[in-house]
């Protein structure tokens, strides 16, 4: 049974589309069969966090306006075969996308993967709607800061009315996802802490990222941090968030970053 | 009665009883077929003689009992007394606007920066209030505004407010309840 996941947050530069690449490319090194959807249109970027670029044909916005078939527009990774990008339109505007276009692509995508993650652009507007229109499941990425709890709140409310399955009575099941977290900070006070932040938004935790440098070098690489670096902090948190995902319980820890005695040591003199 | 409705008697059984008049035969077959004539079908006679009745009439029929009429009227709708309170089972989110005029809100969880409780009555919330709350909106200045957790934006109290700013800091992340004496609101700890 495929499920409909929307990555979202409200907020801006938070960490959606690097979660939505590294969560995508997470569950396809678990064998899982994964499809990863920018619903960004007109500011599209996960293909290029998933380093795939150079190889958009056609995108959503054709499929949805029937100039080009689900199939043309699928992009195979090159490095995990079981995960496919669906890139959004770079030319075009949110007005572009359908409510009904959305729903025929994701239901054809249901009959042939078993993870579809749909990556919604900031904002409550029309892209970032119908990225969460048909979602099952949904993870809001949250930034330890005020801004981006409040952002999450209205989000979460929004799950709560304006889905398909809240129409229906039903419930989308929603988790919270913690990106950008830096212990020491929260702990001088300088961030919200993790349980302030699961206080406000009253909705259960899916993993916590660390704050790390191999973020952006595995964004700028064009390679979904799970995959650039297995090992580093948050890939590890990443792989954890997941495991979560698919029924597992893994306990709550925030990854440190593994360093040498010496680069302790130089640290400590730089404080 | 049956002036102002001749379609009364039109499509339904009925049983004649002419035990009130003497009719002869002839009569009772001209009754009968104008009955007829007027799409009125006449399934048994009574209160009359055997010997009266021919074959090509309705039968006899003995031991008729009186029987009273029960109307079936469809059945209004009773209107519900309109509900004097809303209870919230889920937190209010950000942006999200609960207006209940009529009476009290109680809300089971928390209510989101950003999001606003408007009451006729009372506001209870059983979380953390970090919205707005504007209780007794329609002039009722005995409302309250009661909540486990103060850290609200906003309080108004029958047009009366205080924003966060105004809000003793010592009150903040306690248990507290806003009310209204004469035209100075009051905020005080629960316990």
């Amino acid at each position: 049974m495929a499920k409909v996941l929307v990555v979202t947050s409200g907020k801006g530069g938070v960490g959606k589309t690097t979660s939505t690449a590294a969560l995508g490319a997470a569950l396809a090194q678990m064998g899982e069969k994964v499809v990863v959807i920018d619903f960004d249109v007109g500011l599209r970027n996960l293909d290029l966090v998933m380093g795939a670029e150079r190889r958009v044909v056609f995108d959503l916005i054709n499929v949805v306006q029937g100039v080009a078939k689900l199939s043309q527009a699928l992009i195979r990774d090159k490095r995990l075969e079981n995960l496919w990008l669906l890139p959004a339109s770079q030319t075009r505007d949110k007005d572009a996308l359908t409510d009904e276009g959305v729903g025929k692509i994701i239901a054809d995508l249901r009959n042939n993967f078993d993870w579809i993650l749909c990556d919604s652009p900031a904002g409550i507007e029309r892209g970032a709607t119908l990225a969460m229109r048909y979602a099952d499941e949904a993870v809001i990425v949250t930034n330890p800061e005020v801004s981006s709890v409040r952002d999450s709140d209205r989000i979460i409310g929004m799950l709560d009315s304006k889905t398909v399955k809240a129409e229906r009575g039903e419930r989308v099941e929603k988790h919270v996802l913690i990106t950008r977290y830096d212990a020491a900070r929260a702990a001088r006070g300088e961030m919200l802490s993790i349980e302030d932040i699961l206080e406000i938004l009253a909705t259960p935790l899916l993993g916590i990222i660390p704050e790390s440098q191999d973020v952006l070098k595995a964004s700028n690489v064009g390679s979904p941090v799970t995959l650039n670096n297995a090992a580093s902090a948050p890939a590890r948190a990443y792989m954890d968030a997941v495991r979560r995902l698919m029924g597992e319980t893994v306990n709550m820890v925030v990854p440190a970053e593994r360093k040498g005695l010496m680069n302790r040591l130089l640290r400590r003199r730089a404080a | 009665m049956l002036a102002r409705s001749p379609g009364f008697f039109v499509g339904k059984p009925v049983v004649l009883d002419l035990s009130a008049v003497d009719l002869s035969q002839s009569a009772i077959a001209h009754l009968v077929t104008s009955l007829e004539q007027r799409n009125i079908r006449v399934l048994g006679i009574e209160g009359v003689d055997a010997a009266h009745l021919t074959t090509s009439m309705p039968p006899l029929l003995t031991g008729g009992r009186p029987t009273l009429l029960v109307q079936n009227e469809p059945k209004k709708p009773e209107a519900k007394p309109k509900s004097t309170s809303l209870l919230l089972n889920n937190p209010v989110r950000s942006g999200q606007s609960v207006v209940f005029t009529e009476g009290d809100v109680t809300v089971l969880g928390s209510v989101g920066s950003g999001a606003e409780i408007v009451a006729g009555g009372s506001i209870h919330v059983y979380g953390t209030l970090r919205g707005r709350a504007m209780a007794g909106v329609n002039g009722n200045s005995t409302a309250r505004i009661f909540c486990q957790k103060i850290e609200a934006e906003l309080l108004a109290i029958d047009g009366y407010f205080q924003t966060a700013e105004d809000i003793s800091a010592t009150l903040r992340n306690r248990p507290a309840q806003a009310w209204l004496e004469g035209n100075i609101m009051k905020i005080t700890p629960l316990n």
